[in-house]
């Protein structure tokens, strides 16, 4: 039983992963997002943290995803991306090679350390099976972790704080962005003149 | 056939490389927060696989400050491609590789 829910939910999580970083169009990638995050959400309830899958589903699914649909839709920004540009050669198959051999490294370390774990219980903070899980949590949080808790407090009110200087409207005319020269154009331009050190390019 | 957590451990590691996968490959500063998100989920599981082997509460409490964590950086995040993609409609990361303007 535990094996075929766990098989099902590794399932929609990659499946979600892989459509997060797959999809052209953003919308669609936050939808994805939601799936992984709900395969998360069962497999924390299958080692026994329920609380865990609880707020995984109201902060995450619930709050962050509509956060980041609410700046798509705000934003006008819900187009399909062009593939075929690529704006730094090679970039591609470089991030796959990157990535694989990221996860054999991954894989060794985690598969190894599972074996290597001393197997010994938790000395401090032993989750107790007899105690429900919120109830522990909250004792450990307003005990051992207070002040780690309060400062938690600090670090949301300076995010919000943060969020309304970033995004409010700036009085007054702003002054014209320079035209960007594109990647392509500027590599080229640093070529012609390595290539001819009589020219001299400004930038 | 048991699930150990060695399976956790590896379904961690595999969506952590897919979340580092799309970071690196995909251009729209959105769609990059959210593999960011897919990463942290990916160390969450991972937490609360080892707490659970190991007995230890540790592990839960440490997702839950990254919970928080993520959230905030969010919130920061969303707002300064707010304010970037006002100023430079249709911006992708390679349009801000220099911090003027």
């Amino acid at each position: 039983m535990e094996l075929a829910v766990f098989i099902i939910s590794a399932v929609i999580v990659l499946v979600g992963a892989v459509g997060v970083i797959a999809s052209r169009n953003p919308v669609h990638s936050a939808l994805f997002l939601v799936q992984t995050l709900f395969g998360i959400a069962v497999l924390f309830v299958l080692l026994e943290a329920p609380f865990l899958a609880a707020i995984q589903v109201i902060v995450y699914a619930g709050a962050i995803v509509i956060l980041f649909l609410f700046v798509l839709m705000l934003l006008g920004v819900d187009r399909a991306e062009d593939w075929n540009v690529e704006p730094i050669g090679g970039q591609r198959p470089l991030a796959v090679v990157a990535a694989a051999s990221l996860l054999g490294i991954l894989l060794s370390v985690m598969l190894a350390a599972t074996d290597a774990v001393t197997g010994q219980p938790a000395a401090n903070e032993a989750i107790d099976p007899e105690m429900s899980n919120v109830r522990q949590l909250g004792r450990s949080l307003f005990s051992t972790h207070v002040v780690a808790f309060e400062l938690t407090a600090v670090l949301l009110t300076i995010a919000v704080v943060g969020a309304v200087v970033f995004a409010r409207k700036v009085k007054g005319e702003l002054e014209p962005i320079p035209e960007l020269v594109p990647l392509q154009d500027e590599i080229a331009m640093t070529r012609a003149a390595a290539a001819d050190p009589d020219e001299e390019v400004t930038h | 056939m048991e699930v150990t957590t060695g399976w956790y451990l590896a379904l961690g590691a595999v969506l952590f490389t897919i979340g580092a996968l799309g970071l690196l490959v995909r251009r729209n500063p959105l769609v990059m927060f959210m593999c960011v998100e897919l990463m942290l989920n990916a160390v969450n599981l991972t937490f609360v696989a080892l707490g659970a082997r190991l007995g230890d509460l540790g592990g839960q409490i440490a997702v839950f400050f990254v919970l928080v964590v993520a959230a905030a950086e969010v919130v920061v995040g969303l707002a300064l491609v707010v304010a970037i993609l006002r100023r430079r409609p249709g911006a992708t990361a390679d349009d801000l590789a220099v911090l003027r303007g």
